[in-house]
């Protein structure tokens, strides 16, 4: 099937953006400040120590053999251990990436909820207070700093308000985790029949997640705004018209779904810096995903955590553009069909 | 020259938006060159007698948990920022366009490398790379500045490159080769200099972009040190304050930095207006 | 030929608020069309054709204004008419065809799919029904293996078939009018006479109205019972198809008829019609074809336009007719 073949293209595409990243955080990693070694040994080693320890880590080979070593570790799931926390790279990551998953996704669906129908609305009410809502909102969302549009919404939510909780993490102190299905605390503790658990979730992603957000929701309606103004004033669209169609229709299935074309491509971007500003958020909100993990370790100078996050969100990028190409595919057959 | 000029106010004169931004564009530039001298106080001096006072009429901004004065921080981290973000596009503009001209030009090998580094550049989430290089290379402010740029460097490689695959074939550039101009010079003197007003909208895009990321940097700890007055620093130094209610601390520099980016941002748009009115949103 | 027309086109004025001032782009125009008729209607480009059918339909774009005049279809103001009762006529009573075809399609949706759209909204037939329709329309406008062709694609189909495939959208729920504008504009000679050959065809075997829409007096030649000739937004005659190539009336039909290539012609025989159409911004003249009109006098410039019926069903706006 069409759509087969072209999954496996672009799979095939994606290969050589994972070497890269491979590559890459190699690289990274042997740039380190200082000596690995030396650090390990301890203040007080010898210098006969360092180097044993030198030779343990493998840091005496050459260049091109560290790599090899480095890419057989990264196929058996060793990303090095933690020295703050003692846990396997992995380990830790595991733990903690649902924490952000949820942050992310619950920040995207909000900002594509609100986006899209924005936009839309924006571009066929051109200069209504909807029109001038959605300029306001792409421009403001553009320009702000997303850990200053954090804080603000804790100020005025938190402090001022009093409706949102304590920018304290995932739960409150009273509460405790649900038991773990998916990882993210409120489907867990929908599962789990705890209504009460599951609102005090919902109440502490709620700011962090309206940041995201917000941030995700400026190219994201701008896009589909510009791209419906294109769409409508094109002539498949008088000819939908002319045939009478019904005007839902015709800004639906014959609109709608010609304007989320580039929407779509634009995703890619939204991801890149979804998962860049997760690590803003997470500080800001002291949730505990990957991204606080990373900066805690570069904080204590514990570098193993810093590049199993990089391999990780790098590799996570890659499979969502990955994900985004064939979704296009699906939505614009040009592309699956060599004409 | 005046015919320059009188074109100048025509232009800024058709689009308001333009000329607003302009003129925040250079008062931020007067700031960041004059800004140390204008501030009322020491932005390094410390009065713990007076610290965490709000907004008053000695301290403008207030003063943050070690009594120094915001609206002198503020004032004199503009020239920081500033020169963070400039000097980061300039160098990644600088170095793109070369790669990006040089690839569409030369095609070939040179072609391959360049689109290789800049698609495994775009294999990362920008701002995670960019903590990754600066973890790596150090945490020092040039990294800062060196980080910001190869991160952008793909944006301008690949405009470049496509600007200049375009131009390659046009008549003007069998015309010099023809009267012998070298491959060098023809790149360099008659086909880049078409592609320089896209470009410039993108880098005054960029600008904006740029001191967002530097902020966000330095809001995580990396780059600059205390006491050193940068925006990004100052909100993360606001940012445990927001909690008990001082909000002055991270909000001054905070609509400092939103001020800085909207202004590159509709100077961008501006511009793009200016020179592609057919791209108008 | 009943004596009510079909549609009646009356004193239509229509303006466009541009940048650059307000563009009277009709006025006045009028004509009519009787059921099963074929009528062509003529001009430069410029001249206003598309712009009336656009007005017919109620498709004009938001800067586009009706300043007078009714466009009456089965007894129906349509200009006046309710966006809903629009919506009902539209696509089964009357419709259209567009120039340049393959981008008048949905590109992502398959052709096929498109035809089932118009049947869906107007015909009131169960889904299993729908489809053995539309494979009926392919093979009407034939277009060659219908089924393989129901999921085709725009882009993959040349544009002679997607111009088919338009027709049988607009025919699919046997409308009594069909409006073509510029239907082979674009197409080469071979298959522009198929298409001709086929609207014609549907409009006998339908007793469809069929209003052509060109600048290419050739193609209307054979085709049309009564021809439209415009220019500048003004219907400056009308007449049957006939009268008006043996002897015209207006010196801008003559001189249009004068510059259409025709067998046994060559080119230095062809006369060009001398300057360009008229700006139509600001203040206009009576008669718009004054500045490039050899036999214009000082009566050309006293308004209003004249209309002489000069012989039964042939209408001229002339001052000095030839």
């Amino acid at each position: 099937m069409a759509l087969l073949r072209l999954a496996g293209r672009r799979l095939a595409l994606a290969v050589p953006g994972l070497l890269g990243v491979i590559v890459v955080t190699f690289l990274l990693n042997r740039a380190l400040p200082g000596d690995p070694a030396a650090f390990f040994a301890g203040p007080a080693a010898t210098r006969q120590a360092i180097e044993e320890i030198r030779a343990r880590l493998g840091l005496d080979k050459s260049v091109p053999e560290q790599f090899v070593y480095y890419v057989r570790d990264l196929a058996r799931g060793d990303l090095g251990t933690s020295l703050t926390t003692g846990q396997p790279v992995l380990r830790d990551l595991a733990t903690r990436l649902p924490a952000s998953l949820e942050l992310t996704l619950a920040g995207l669906t909000l900002a594509v909820t609100v986006a899209l129908p924005l936009g839309v609305l924006s571009a066929t009410r051109p200069g209504s207070w909807v029109d001038h809502l959605a300029r306001v909102v792409t421009t403001a969302g553009v320009s702000l700093p997303i850990f200053f549009t954090g804080l603000l919404l804790v100020y005025v939510f938190y402090f001022l308000l009093g409706w949102a909780p304590a920018p304290l993490g995932r739960l409150d102190a009273f509460s405790t985790a649900p038991r773990q299905v998916t990882g993210f605390f409120v489907v867990d503790a929908v599962l789990a029949h705890d209504g009460a658990l599951a609102w005090a979730a919902l109440r502490q992603l709620a700011l962090p997640a309206v940041t995201l957000g917000l941030f995700a929701m400026a190219p994201i309606a701008r896009m589909t705004r510009a791209s419906m103004l294109g769409v409508l004033g094109s002539e498949f669209i008088r000819t939908a018209r002319a045939a009478g169609l019904a005007p839902r229709t015709v800004l639906v299935t014959y609109a709608l779904r010609n304007a989320l074309l580039p929407v779509i491509t634009l995703l890619g971007m939204v991801f890149s810096f979804l998962l860049g500003a997760n690590v803003l958020v997470e500080k800001v909100f002291a949730w505990p995903g990957v991204g606080s993990y990373a900066l805690e370790a570069l904080i204590a100078s514990d570098y193993a955590p810093v590049q199993g996050f990089v391999l990780l969100m790098a590799t996570l990028y890659v499979f969502l553009n990955l994900t985004i190409d064939i979704v296009y595919g699906l939505v614009d057959p040009r592309v699956r069909i060599e004409a | 020259m005046s015919a320059l000029l009188r074109h100048g106010r025509y232009v800024l004169g058709e689009n308001p938006v333009t000329a607003v931004a302009f003129g925040l564009f250079v008062v931020l530039i007067l700031l960041a060159l004059v800004g140390p001298s204008l501030a009322p106080h020491d932005p390094l001096a410390s009065d713990t007698v007076r610290k965490l006072e709000p907004p008053s009429a000695r301290y403008w901004f207030g003063t943050d948990q070690v009594g120094r004065d915001i609206l002198s921080r503020v004032l004199v981290a503009t020239r920081l920022d500033l020169a963070i973000s400039l000097s980061a596009v300039t160098l990644s503009f600088v170095v793109g366009s070369v790669l990006g001209a040089s690839a569409g030009f030369f095609g070939g090998w040179t072609d391959r490398i360049v689109t290789r580094v800049t698609d495994t550049i775009m294999a990362f989430p920008l701002f995670v790379l960019a903590m990754a290089i600066v973890a790596a290379l150090g945490n020092t402010l040039a990294n800062i500045v060196y980080a910001t740029a190869i991160i952008n460097l793909p944006f301008y490689a690949r405009m470049a490159r496509a600007e200049v695959n375009v131009r390659r074939e046009a008549g003007f550039v069998e015309a010099a080769r023809l009267s012998g101009n070298g491959s060098a010079r023809i790149l360099t003197v008659h086909v880049f200099p078409n592609c320089l007003p896209p470009m410039m909208v993108q880098a005054s895009l960029n600008l904006g972009w740029a001191i967002l990321n530097a902020a966000g940097l330095s809001f995580i700890g990396l780059g600059v040190r205390p006491p050193t007055p940068e925006w990004g620093i100052m909100v993360a130094e606001g940012a445990a304050f927001i909690v008990s209610g001082e909000w002055w601390i991270a909000l001054f520099p905070g609509l400092a930095l939103m001020l800085a980016v909207f202004c590159f941002n509709l100077l961008g748009d501006g511009l793009r207006d200016l020179i592609d009115p057919r791209r108008r949103t | 030929m009943s004596a009510v027309p079909l549609l009646s086109v009356e004193d239509l004025s229509v303006e466009f608020r541009t940048r650059h001032g307000v563009v009277r782009a009709l006025e006045r125009v009028g004509f009519s069309i009787a059921r099963g008729e074929t009528v062509g209607i003529v001009g430069e480009s410029g001249s206003g054709k598309s712009v009336t059918a656009f007005t017919v339909l109620g498709l004009l774009p938001p800067a586009g204004r009706v300043t007078s005049g009714r466009a009456v279809f089965g007894g129906l103001d349509l200009l006046t008419a309710s966006a809903g009762q629009l919506l009902e006529y539209r696509g089964r009573e009357l419709s259209m065809i567009f120039q340049s075809p393959r981008t008048a399609l949905n590109p992502i949706r398959p052709v096929g799919k498109q035809i089932a759209d118009v049947l869906e909204r107007h015909a009131n037939l169960p889904r299993a029904r729908r489809r053995d329709r539309v494979l009926e329309l392919l093979a009407r406008v034939q277009i060659p293996d219908p089924e393989r062709r129901y999921h085709a694609y725009p882009f993959e189909l040349s544009g002679g078939m997607c111009q088919r495939v338009m027709i049988a959208l607009a025919v699919a729920c046997s409308p009594a009018l069909l409006i073509a504008d510029e239907p082979t504009t674009g197409l080469d000679v071979t298959t522009q006479a198929g298409i001709l050959d086929l609207l014609g065809d549907l409009s006998r075997t339908a007793g469809m109205a069929t209003i052509m829409i060109t600048h290419d007096l050739a193609v209307v030649a054979e085709r049309c019972d009564r021809i439209v000739v415009m220019h500048a937004g003004h219907v400056v005659e009308q007449a049957p198809a006939r009268t008006l190539f043996a002897r015209p009336r207006h010196p801008y039909t003559a001189r249009l008829l004068a510059s259409t290539p025709r067998a046994g012609a060559k080119l230095a025989d062809l006369t060009p019609i001398p300057g360009a159409v008229p700006d139509l911004r600001g203040e206009t003249t009576p008669c718009r074809y004054r500045t490039r009109c050899e036999r214009a006098a000082a009566v050309c410039d006293r308004p209003p336009l004249p209309r002489e019926v000069v012989a039964p069903g042939h209408v001229v706006a002339c001052a000095r007719p030839l």
